[in-house]
């Protein structure tokens, strides 16, 4: 757990979902403030159990918590700013820009420099995109506002490919997954397997104040990262993994179970990281084969049989490296209270 | 004050004197002594109030200029050929939301081949963009369109580009009359935005807009820009007044009212056509010439009245759109259509080609006799061109053209 105002977790359910009502009024969500932002208010049009419309509302509501409301926040192309924004209906309750697909982060740095000029030191700025403009097109624009280390934090959303224009791989899409550029075809179906690009580390290596990672399986510990960041200047990142039932093939039901499978499997490693060094991992606390994660996904369904067992091991196994590889780099098999 | 002073020099000081807020920088020959320059000045302090960004690309740029618009600070950039290309996706962008950044245009080719002196090719790129379009014939036009521009620029809500000639005026020193710090207080206002992101007011920036208004708003950005027509005289008399000087507007006629031949160009070539025109007129032939100083919007009215008396036209362009011909001669013959008066395309200058007085001279007595064909191409190497189309001919494998030209031509200079 990242944030120093819970050092212990409590958990009521068998879900390991942090219990709001044991927790002291002043620890509690922002989100379960009545007098929350409502940044990203009901009416949108997501789809049923979207991952990046749950995250988004979260992190832009403790960002609104953090900064008292003084914000502002810059939008990628993608998902995100197409399902809140449709003419002439916004879902958006706070000063919100949406200029282009690849430069998100250079129109954040605009922003934060106009208001620096005018002497507006009091506004914060956040910027978000889906994993398309911030790992692919955005990339550029991104790794340049992390050199310059402008007052940004960036938002990743990554729902592991281009799913508003009908689920293609991107740079996050993991190895073997169906995409529809990604086909189940041929002897290696779907996506091949590389070392994607890891996002969170890239951040890192540019030594920036503060990464994080986290997932909407748990969303205390995702506002609590969101204040962290809120409580650095400079250049920040966060990545949330944010399932999409559209683009994996999951239950709308699933969203949740399937971003804890992601941290419990180890797949998606949760952790912070401060001016490029690892200060604290999400432990698993019940590790989890990674057949767990795959099963529920039809993405990942011609690694199965019609009974669910597993018909690709030698894929599976790579899966599970990747896994046993992220357990082993962020310590992630560590005991609670450790 | 009249100064000696390198154009850029000469841009950048007006431009810190119009108090921008926001300065984003990316080097491409031949803007970057612009921003070398303003970069220095912000950072010794004499351009107060400024942030000096270093970006890592033109679309960042041209991005961080969105930002900073948005959130209402005075953004300005310069860029030039390849950069304007790079960053065209957000140039369209900033002229969409209706923000009003100002951006210093260092006209130069755009490749392949490669070549970084100056033409119109990447001015002509972003005409239908939605920027103000103004063309600089002198330094000390480019000095007083840039205070214009951005006067005009937040009058309206649309982004302005000043296009000032790489090199030819960007790297030459010649003498200009620099404003007073005063002078441009009263002329460019503190910016009073339309929009703006703010806390206390939040709007969303930027939303999708589907079949049901998109023409609206496209529409209203068409009425947004021919209100231009309009405020572009106004500011440019109050400029003449301040400034002491004649006002630079939407066009420059000059000794067109009695003129059988008339000429038409934009930027630092109209030197040239004006030194050929006042030779002609003493061997009797009578032309003119229309400079056009504001190329988007364009002024249709003004142009036709402008080229009411002529008997011939002659359009002298740095680019043309290939697999057509002339681009400023369209909205020429557009402005006269009805009107059987003939319009010659010259294309001249390209990639950074001297444009010779001596070989315009003849072109316009061929205009004058009805001997010039529709287009030419000013000082075309034909033996050069018919060489390769030879080679095209007789090898499928004929290899690049580019270089095969080069190649030809250091043969014929006796360089190989």
């Amino acid at each position: 757990m990242a944030s120093e105002r819970t050092p212990v977790r409590f958990y009521q359910v068998g879900s390991f979902a942090v219990g709001n009502r044991l927790v002291a009024l002043e620890q509690r969500s922002a989100q379960s403030d009545p007098e929350r932002a409502n940044s990203l208010t009901s009416g949108h049009r997501a789809c049923a159990g979207c991952g990046e419309a749950l995250g988004a509302r979260y992190a832009l509501d403790a960002a609104m918590r953090a900064t008292e409301g003084r914000l502002v926040a810059v939008n990628a192309t993608g998902c995100l700013e197409v399902f809140s924004t449709p003419y002439p209906e916004t879902s958006w309750r706070i000063a919100w820009l949406h200029s282009l697909f690849a430069n998100a982060s250079s129109v954040a740095t605009g922003v934060a420099a106009g208001l620096r000029a005018k002497g507006r030191s009091d506004v914060r700025v956040v910027a978000q995109g889906g994993d398309g403009g911030t790992a692919d097109i955005g990339f550029g624009s991104l790794s340049g506002m992390f050199e310059r280390n402008d007052d940004v934090l960036f938002i990743c959303y990554d729902n592991e490919g281009y799913m508003n224009t009908g689920v293609q791989r991107s740079g996050t899409t993991p190895g073997a997954a169906r995409t529809a550029t990604t086909q189940v075809v041929g002897p290696h179906p779907g996506n091949v397997f590389g070392q994607g690009k890891d996002m969170p580390r890239i951040a890192m290596a540019h030594e920036i104040p503060y990464v994080a990672t986290a997932t909407v399986a748990d969303l205390f510990d995702l506002e609590s990262k969101v204040e962290r960041a809120m409580a650095h200047h400079g250049a920040r990142y966060l990545h949330i993994l944010v399932p999409c039932p559209l683009g994996w093939g999951a239950l709308s039901s699933d969203t949740i179970r399937l971003a804890r499978l992601a941290h419990e499997t180890g797949i998606f490693p949760v952790f912070e990281a401060e001016h490029g060094e690892v200060t604290s991992s999400l432990a698993i606390r019940r590790r989890t084969p990674v057949e767990e994660y795959l099963r529920p996904q039809r993405r990942f369904a011609h690694l199965f049989d019609k009974h669910g067992e597993v018909s690709a091991p030698e894929v599976v196994a790579k899966l599970q490296a990747l896994c046993d590889r992220n357990i082993e780099r962020y310590g992630l098999s560590k005991e609670e209270g450790q | 004050m009249q100064r000696q002073i390198e154009g850029s020099q000469a841009i950048a000081q007006t431009v810190a004197m119009c108090r921008p807020q926001v300065v984003c920088a990316y080097p491409i020959s031949p803007q970057t002594h612009i921003i070398e320059e303003l970069g220095a000045m912000v950072k010794k302090g004499e351009l107060a109030d400024c942030e000096y960004i270093n970006v890592d690309s033109e679309m960042a740029a041209m991005s961080v200029a969105i930002g900073a618009s948005a959130v209402g600070a005075r953004a300005f950039t310069a860029t030039a050929s390849q950069g304007l290309l790079y960053m065209i996706e957000a140039v369209y962008n900033a002229a969409g939301l209706g923000l009003p950044v100002v951006m210093t245009l260092a006209n130069r080719a755009i490749g392949a081949p490669i070549n970084i002196w100056n033409d119109h090719t990447d001015a002509m790129a972003v005409r239908d963009a939605g920027w103000v379009q103004l063309f600089a014939e002198t330094n000390q036009e480019a000095v007083d369109l840039h205070i214009l521009a951005f006067a005009l620029a937040e009058e309206l809500s649309v982004p302005v580009m000043v296009c000032v000639d790489g090199f030819i005026l960007t790297h030459s020193i010649e003498r200009v009359d620099m404003p007073e710090q005063e002078q441009v207080d009263r002329l460019v206002p503190p910016f009073e935005p339309r929009q703006m992101l703010d806390p206390d007011d939040p709007v969303s920036i930027g939303a999708m807009v589907g079949p049901e208004a998109f023409t609206e708003v496209r529409y209203l950005a068409q009425v947004r820009m021919h209100r231009a027509l309009d405020v572009i005289p106004e500011l440019a008399g109050r400029n003449a007044e301040v400034l002491g000087r004649p006002a630079t507007g939407l066009l420059h006629p000059y000794r067109t009212a009695d003129a059988d031949v008339v000429v038409v160009a934009m930027g630092s070539v109209l030197g040239t056509i004006k030194d050929v025109a006042d030779d002609l007129r003493e061997s009797g032939i009578r032309v003119g010439v229309l400079g056009i100083s504001c190329f988007r919007p364009f002024p249709v009215e003004q142009v036709r009245e402008a080229l009411a008396g002529a008997k011939t036209i002659v359009v002298v362009e740095k680019a043309f759109s290939i697999g057509y011909g002339g681009i400023l001669s369209t909205d020429i013959a557009m402005a006269l259509s009805g009107q059987t008066v003939p319009i010659h395309t010259i294309v001249a200058g390209l990639g950074g080609r001297p444009v010779w007085a001596a070989s315009l001279r003849k072109l316009f007595v061929d205009a004058h006799e009805g001997r010039l064909a529709e287009t030419v191409f000013c000082d075309l190497n034909t033996g050069l061109v018919e060489a390769e189309l030879e080679r095209m001919a007789i090898s499928r494998r004929s290899g690049p053209p580019a270089e095969n030209v080069l190649r030809d031509l250091a043969g014929k200079s006796g360089l190989n």
